[in-house]
């Protein structure tokens, strides 16, 4: 596994939180996507020798969770709320104008590479629907306007690197 | 009758100017004084003050904290695991996300009590995965706690230890049911486990007895060890002890988190006062009490009945506007207080369309298992999508109808209920919308608010 170094000291540390190893898991799944950008067959695999378990004990865990995907995505990962609460004031439309703004479809990545949109289900902020999460941000009340302003914002953050 | 006041207790600190997550601040509050006082007692005294207190669950099911606790296995010689449930999911509900990120010692210092009351030495915070943020709060309140023997080896030279970790999840709503949780932890998909004979009391995580407690019961338990449970309970009603935290939602002028004492505030004082009413030109239609499972309440329906106050059997004739906001007289008009988080629709508001985004919600979410639950959840979004983007037929509403009664009560979970009810409820109190929905969709602007 390619890791940067300070991804395996945290994967060695976060086992000795569990009597059981299996239990790190899910730990390990989210450090390796934070660090590689998904998970990849290898990275099943090495798992599974890490914690002593069957490739298919992990990768049934992989297929179950929704944060967890196979795929690498855009560099930023917009998820917009799509439960009720969110929807009554304009989740949908909010998530329409992300769509709009980078021209792209849900679930794929923005012809530019830079985003990712998504719709994703409650995110426990709903007194102050609309919400986005954008990688681990959480952005409230994000209306039509706020989408285009904040879809601005990360474009220019783009350029800005390039 | 004018509301009363807010009480706030669990949420004093919160949204306040100049409070920061982090121990200074929370020790200049009065932190940990809790802990110093009540880790000489014995432990089984705070327990018996939680029982005293009447404290019940505030994840959703309302059940008596005290009692889930005496049913720990405390003679099988194995370790006794707690885990805090802070997998805070159900739609409506959005209390536990402010007491993480604001407040985090607050939730320590309840879980470090709790976890002294019942001799646990390893403590888990499992934490939704969509709350990074919050994940990494706690970490370093964690560790802060840690190094001020809060938490740890040794702490406060008590001779007792305890360690917390914070466990993410990843995206599955089923975790927040507490045998998935379990089975999360444990590192495989979050199905749920049958229950009884076994509860986790009994054999939880790792097949040892495990208590698991919401983020905010954990903070009543602070606040009950520090008065006592006689003193905590005289807050509130009896049966519903304490403050209740309420999560407002959708069509109100003022949504957020307003916290009461328990029972003491009616649906129409919360939306009409506390939450400024409906939004301008607009009425209330329809409001879920308790979380998106929970069966809607249609305004303009009333409930009538016994209750008894007291000693006393009194009759009832409420409108929703009426009714208190506790488990018992939710549960007795047929829906239930849940979770506390309150959603509101008003008359713009189809509900044909709101069921359809409930419904793609169970769907998405339900876990699988049991065929039931997982085909049954499947076809009421179909229905109930295809009725909003296809076809709609007036027999639709009797074919959701059936398929949702044929959920509840043949699976492993509570899951099976709470996909099942939203939709046997919509389809009681809303039939008419339902049957007309086909023509009443032509009619319909095209350009109207999507909810599905």
């Amino acid at each position: 596994m390619n890791l940067k170094p300070e991804t395996f000291q945290r994967i060695d540390e976060v086992i000795t939180h569990y009597p059981v190893k299996r239990s790190a898991t899910l730990p390990l799944l989210h450090l390796i996507q934070e660090d590689a950008g998904y998970i990849s067959e290898d990275a099943i695999l090495w798992i599974a020798s890490k914690l002593e378990l069957q490739p298919i004990n992990v990768l049934e865990v992989v297929t179950f969770y929704p944060m967890f995907r196979r795929a690498p995505i855009g560099r930023r990962h917009i998820k917009v709320c799509r439960t009720l609460s969110c929807a009554l004031l304009g989740g949908y439309k909010t998530c329409e104008t992300f769509q709009e703004e980078f021209k792209t479809t849900l679930g794929a990545t923005s012809p530019c590479g830079e985003v990712t949109v998504d719709f994703v289900e409650c995110l426990a902020s709903c007194g102050t629907a609309p919400v986005v999460l954008i990688d681990e941000v959480l952005h409230e009340k994000v209306d039509a306007a706020k989408a285009r302003q904040i879809s601005a914002q990360i474009r220019s953050e783009a350029a800005a690197r390039k | 009758m004018p509301a009363p006041a807010q009480s706030r207790v669990i949420f004093q600190h919160i949204d306040e100017p100049g409070y920061t997550n982090d121990l200074a601040c929370y020790v200049r509050h009065g932190g940990y004084e809790v802990l110093k006082k009540s880790i000489t007692r014995p432990p089984a005294d705070l327990i018996e003050e939680v029982k005293k207190s009447g404290l019940r669950g505030r994840g959703g099911a309302g059940f008596p904290c005290g009692v889930k606790w005496s049913l720990v296995d405390r003679k099988s010689g194995k370790p006794i695991y707690l885990i805090v449930n802070a997998d805070e999911s159900e739609p409506g509900t959005f209390k536990d996300r402010y007491i993480m990120h604001q407040d985090p010692h607050q939730l320590i210092e309840g879980t470090i009590l709790s976890c002294f009351a019942n001799n646990v030495k390893q403590a888990y915070i499992y934490i939704r995965g969509e709350m990074p943020e919050g994940a990494r709060i706690l970490e370093k309140a964690i560790a802060e706690a840690r190094a001020a023997n809060f938490a740890g080896p040794n702490i406060l030279g008590s001779g007792y230890s305890c360690e917390i970790y914070v466990h993410r999840g990843a995206g599955a709503y089923i975790c927040g049911e507490e045998t998935g949780l379990i089975e999360s932890l444990e590192g495989k998909r979050a199905n749920p486990r049958i229950k009884p004979p076994y509860f986790p009391a009994v054999l939880g995580l790792y097949q040892c007895p495990t208590i698991v407690n919401n983020v905010e019961t954990m903070c009543h338990v602070k606040v009950i060890a520090d008065l006592g449970g006689e003193a905590y309970a005289k807050t509130g009603t009896p049966g519903n002890t304490g403050t209740r935290i309420f999560c407002v939602s959708g069509h109100v002028q003022r949504p957020g988190y307003y916290e009461f004492p328990a029972g003491t505030i009616t649906m129409g004082q919360l939306l009409n006062e506390v939450c400024g009413g409906p939004l301008p030109g607009r009425t209330f239609k329809a409001v879920i009490p308790g979380g998106s499972s929970a069966k809607v309440l249609r305004f303009g329906e009333r409930y009538k009945g016994k209750r008894k106050v007291g000693a006393d059997m009194v009759d009832y004739d409420w409108g929703v506007e009426d009714v208190p906001m506790d488990f018992d007289c939710l549960a007795m008009i047929g829906s239930m207080g849940g979770s506390g988080g309150v959603i509101v629709m008003d008359d713009s508001v189809n509900m044909v369309e709101a069921l359809a985004n409930i419904n793609a919600f169970y769907q998405h979410e339900s876990c699988g298992q049991c065929t039931p639950c997982r085909e049954g959840s499947l076809w009421m979004k179909k229905i109930s999508s295809r009725m909003v983007h296809g076809q709609a037929r007036k027999e639709d509403a009797a074919l959701l109808k059936s398929v949702a009664d044929q959920i509840p009560g043949r699976t492993i979970c509570a899951f099976g209920e709470a996909c099942s009810w939203p939709t046997q409820s919509f389809l009681i109190k809303f039939k008419d919308e339902f049957e007309t929905y086909a023509e009443v969709k032509k009619t319909l602007p095209a350009d109207r608010l999507a909810l599905v």
